[in-house]
């Protein structure tokens, strides 16, 4: 900045090459964003799959690590408490697939909500799953009146582990 | 100390004043939530430090802005403080929705689109921090880092947004309709106080960076005089 003055020619030269790259960087940012907002994540790199995706796959399926979203359904949960084993299905309307996890679930967890697992489809058409995450929605309710949340979760697996 | 700092100091009573109130307020009146319980209370922290975040960001946008077209130091230092304050809003976001994630989700984190474009967000503007302390020329460094400013402000629809454009972990965004009486006037009121304590920051922020350049400008003034008198 201070060698501006005493050599303008040169400094003039360098104010262009520096604009250039501006221009550069600024487009590469721009073709980034574009990039994700248009192309990539859209379509390519969905952050999970739901079971008719899955299914879709055929042979390609099996044995591959995928995330598998999708409603659990109700009454299809099994968990014994001893082995801290669950199976479950879930489902997304149209197809359904059975789940095997290990560990206790999340407190949200229970019948009709919606569940992420990471794992893989088992040659044997269920699902592995070395992670569990329960999706919460967007809603908030007051409860009923004497209705105590944490009932919910508790009930849910002392009945199904009997 | 000067007066100016003395109103300061005095907000800023009042701004904790206010923040405490309303968390207070936000806490005892929301019952258990029927799925989550208690943990929804995380919500009146969680959800206005992202918006004030975004807000702070948006400051940064048309300040950076206004400084490209009107070349004012005073709308660069106005850029430089909203950023600091965004950027720890959204530090904030991000470590308290890990915290909420834990017990609800499963999870501390977890690469969905809405997460990872916050974490982005918040790369982009320790980015532009760190920019700002590696020039030392003002005007270049204005001019840098008004440029980063913009750009990175253009993350900002995109992590509203992720939510409905893509398939993510967090939920899509909460209004009214899905959120019942007793949650919506906490969340509202401790919004409006984030905003207020967004505000506070950035202006204490902007004042003791325009001494800082006072303070730099009378160091450069002595140091020219000791030069020429030895001349």
């Amino acid at each position: 900045m201070s060698n501006e003055p005493q050599e303008p020619e040169n400094g003039g030269e360098k104010r262009t090459r520096r604009r250039g790259l501006t221009f550069l960087g600024v487009g590469a940012v721009l073709i980034g964003f574009g990039y994700l907002l248009l192309g990539g994540i859209g379509d390519n790199l969905v952050y999970y799959l739901t079971p008719s995706e899955l299914e879709a796959r055929g042979d390609a399926a099996y044995e591959t690590s995928v995330r598998l979203g999708g409603v659990v359904i109700p009454e299809s949960v099994q968990w014994d408490a001893d082995a801290l084993d669950l199976r479950f299905k879930v489902g997304d309307g149209t197809t359904e697939m059975e789940v095997h996890s290990k560990g206790a679930p999340p407190q949200m967890f229970r019948d009709g909500i919606e569940v992420l697992v990471e794992g893989r489809l088992a040659s044997s058409g269920v699902f592995q799953s070395t992670n569990l995450m329960v999706k919460h929605s967007n809603e908030y309710r007051a409860p009923e009146e004497g209705q105590r949340p944490q009932d919910l979760y508790q009930d849910l697996l002392n009945t199904e582990g009997e | 100390m000067t007066p100016s700092n003395d109103a300061g100091r005095l907000a800023g009573g009042v701004v904790v004043a206010l923040f405490v109130a309303a968390q207070l307020f936000g806490v005892a009146t929301s019952p258990a939530e029927a799925g989550m319980g208690h943990l929804q209370k995380i919500m009146y922290v969680h959800v206005p430090a992202a918006w004030a975040a975004f807000l702070a960001f948006g400051i940064v946008f048309i300040m950076s802005i206004l400084y490209l077209v009107r070349r004012r130091e005073s709308h660069d230092l106005l850029a430089a403080s909203a950023a600091q304050v965004g950027v720890v809003l959204t530090g904030l976001t991000l470590a308290l929705g890990s915290i909420w994630g834990r017990p609800t989700w499963g999870v501390w984190w977890t690469w969905d689109p809405r997460l990872t474009s916050t974490a982005v967000l918040f790369v982009i503007f320790v980015g532009y921090l760190a920019l700002r302390s590696f020039v030392d020329e003002p005007q270049q460094r204005a001019r840098w880092s008004a440029a980063v400013g913009i750009l990175g402000f253009l993350n900002v629809p995109i992590v509203y947004m992720s939510v409905r454009w893509w398939r993510t972990l967090h939920q899509p965004s909460s209004s009214p309709a899905t959120v019942d009486d007793p949650y919506v006037w906490g969340l509202r009121i401790n919004a409006v106080v984030f905003i207020i304590v967004m505000a506070y920051l950035i202006r204490r922020l902007y004042q003791a960076s325009i001494l800082q350049r006072k303070v730099e400008a009378l160091e450069e003034e002595r140091a020219l005089a000791t030069e020429g008198s030895h001349v």
